[in-house]
């Protein structure tokens, strides 16, 4: 039995081969596996592990250390308010704990019927907009109490299914670009543009030609 | 008239797609690189322009390219981790022109000699992430980035990287860590330079977001054109993201040298100044690792040399600014509380030492906090920053650690006053 659909298995195996190491591959296989089901299960990072060498231990070591990256189960929308500097000066702070009150959850919280799960995040680089939230990692902002009670309320009805999409920040653009050219040619390709560019210093410097 | 570089395409309608990146000039640079131009002649003219990094460090582009290692295998990693508290410029530069970013990656990958580039964005950017995959998928098809580039002979891949939330991964060596599938640890320095020993041990060239932004318009131009605007170290334009209390909050893409901060704020072309009978108490010139400046620093231009005399960075061209309304020590606090969350726990004096100044700072906000308190706190803080000087002394692996005093000192420093009301009335005494 496997963890990821047949299509996603697929994607999973184009990432893989997109790194002279394939560990590489791990952050966005996390990505693409919390696409498909919100967090990373024990099945998927088993998974992952299996797709990369690495042990499940080594996917959940490294997958732990990132707070995008959910290793609990998660409500469909993550919803995080920003409460760093320039959103605390627009009333991020106030926003969280009315946040808070609407969904009935203390940050870190999710709602019983697996909606929302509410985050106090650090700044998410959208200040211009505070006091500002994210979905799923979809910008919302500036937000007054008001508008963060339509937000939940849209998301709540499906409104909103458009904009913010599923989990998985991955899940919409994927790369789709001929196979990576073959390491051989670039090296090959790398070496003759060494030396020609050798020779062109040497031509111009023939006093430094030799020392290299 | 301003010179717009990285935003002149900002606004225009799909900005972000080929068809309007190739009506406005798109991968025209590209084209002269790689088919008129030896690597070499590329970093020339990079060297010539002066361009300092765009990411915070403010080192110098060309000079970096110099560095490199010419080991038959090297990388060229973009950072676009932009996670510093406040500051919001690649994250428009990636939604709005993500061709640009792809065309300046491309050019640096020719002249460094890279075997692949990879462009690492933080994964909260969602639609960046789209707009970046969406145009690497676009220039693939035009023949920009993979076998025999635009006929060149040159080839070379591109791989976008997402991040998956952790400040610490625009710290370089952490970038480089993350992108190996690692946790974000910094790595002990020396090699000092990821250009000695980068990406999986192989030298690596890793620069930012708006530095690759500015090279196609550096090759198109020349690197003389872009010396020649702003001042001394400073070249070019920069992109300021200005935050916190004034009317329009923004990016604004300015001349180096050409405008202070007063014009930043004040001017009804940019910030349009505070909120009605309100004044500037203080602000923070380049992110959150930066110390402050009070109103007597406003008449500064917006310059690297010029802010580094005045005692703190331009660092990531962040400012945000605080009103006679905002309360600093809640700021300060605040700040101490991203360190602390943020901090990667290897070393000790940053482990241990956000924890407890956070603790410090909050209760000094809540106002259960005395006087003692506030030697207490800036004794946690030389302990990460013996001397508590700027910059700072390193006692930690990389700089997180030692960013962490520059808020509580500044704040203490200009507001001590502040700090003993809210300890004399048992509170904050601001509204929020």
């Amino acid at each position: 039995m496997s963890f990821f659909t047949p299509e996603n298995l697929e994607k999973a195996q184009v990432l893989v081969g997109l790194y002279p190491d394939k560990r590489s591959a791990l952050i966005p296989l996390c990505h693409l596996a919390q696409g498909q089901h919100g967090h990373l299960s024990k099945e998927a990072m088993e998974e992952i592990g299996d797709l990369l060498g690495i042990q499940p231990a080594e996917v959940m070591g490294t997958a732990s250390f990132y707070d995008m990256l959910h290793t609990e189960e998660v409500g469909k929308y993550v919803v995080g308010v920003c409460t760093n500097v320039a959103c605390l000066l627009g009333g991020g702070l106030e926003l969280l704990d009315h946040a808070s009150d609407t969904l009935g959850v203390p940050p870190g919280g999710t709602t019983e019927d697996g909606m929302f799960t509410l985050e106090e995040v650090e700044c998410v680089a959208h200040c211009d907009k505070a006091p500002c939230a994210q979905v799923n990692y979809r910008y919302f902002g500036p937000l007054s109490n008001g508008d963060f009670d339509k937000l939940v309320d849209d998301l709540a009805n499906d409104r909103l299914s458009d904009s913010v999409p599923p989990h998985g920040v991955l899940s919409r653009v994927f790369r789709d670009a001929p196979p990576m050219v073959p390491l051989e040619i670039i090296h090959q390709e790398r070496r003759e543009m060494d030396e020609a560019k050798k020779a062109r210093l040497a031509a111009q410097n023939p006093d430094a030609g030799g020392k290299q | 008239m301003s010179t717009k570089i990285v935003t002149a395409r900002v606004g225009l309608p799909n900005s972000y797609a080929l068809s309007s990146y190739l009506e406005h000039g798109g991968y025209q640079s590209l084209k002269k690189a790689l088919l008129e131009m030896t690597p070499e002649e590329v970093q020339a003219e990079v060297t010539a322009s002066g361009m300092l990094g765009r990411g915070g460090a403010g080192f110098e582009t060309g000079r970096k390219w110099s560095m490199l290692k010419q080991d038959p295998v090297r990388y060229l990693v973009v950072n676009g981790d932009e996670s510093e508290p406040s500051t919001f410029k690649d994250h428009l530069l990636v939604e709005n022109d993500p061709h640009q970013l792809v065309e300046g990656t491309l050019i640096t990958a020719y002249a460094i000699g890279a075997t692949r580039a990879f462009i690492y964005l933080r994964g909260e950017f969602a639609l960046g992430l789209e707009r970046v995959q969406a145009a690497i998928n676009e220039a693939y098809a035009y023949g920009a980035i993979g076998r025999n580039i635009l006929g060149s002979g040159f080839s070379v891949d591109l791989v976008l990287q997402p991040g998956a939330g952790a400040y610490i991964c625009g710290e370089e060596t952490a970038l480089i860590e993350s992108l190996e599938g690692k946790r974000g640890y910094p790595r002990i320095k020396p090699p000092y330079f990821p250009a000695v020993i980068g990406l999986y041990g192989a030298p690596t060239i890793v620069n930012n977001v708006e530095t690759m932004s500015n090279v196609p318009w550096i090759v198109a131009n020349g690197g003389n054109a872009f010396a020649a605007l702003g001042k001394g170290r400073s070249t070019g334009t920069r992109l300021f993201a200005l935050s916190g209390d004034v009317l329009r909050p923004g990016n604004y893409e300015l001349e180096m040298t050409s405008k202070t901060f007063r014009d930043l704020i004040y001017d009804p072309e940019f910030g349009g100044g505070l909120r009605e009978g309100r004044s500037v108490k203080a602000f923070i010139p380049g992110g959150v690792s930066a110390p402050w400046f009070g109103p007597e620093n406003l008449d500064l231009p917006l310059g690297q040399d010029e802010v580094a005399q005045a005692g703190s960075m331009l660092g990531s061209g962040s400012i945000i600014v605080l009103d006679d309304h905002s309360c600093a020590v809640r700021a300060a606090w605040r700040i101490t509380k991203f360190f602390n969350r943020e901090s990667c726990g290897q070393c000790t004096p940053c482990r241990e030492g956000s924890g407890w100044i956070e603790k410090i700072m909050h209760r000094l906000e809540l106002g259960s906090g005395t006087e003692t308190d506030l030697d207490l706190v800036l004794d946690a803080c030389d302990n990460i920053a013996p001397g508590l000087t700027w910059p700072p002394q390193q006692t930690t692996i990389c700089v997180l650690g030692p960013s962490i005093p520059s808020s509580v000192v500044s704040a203490i420093k200009m507001f001590r006053d502040e700090f003993m009301i809210h300890i004399k009335e048992e509170g904050c005494p601001f509204v929020h």
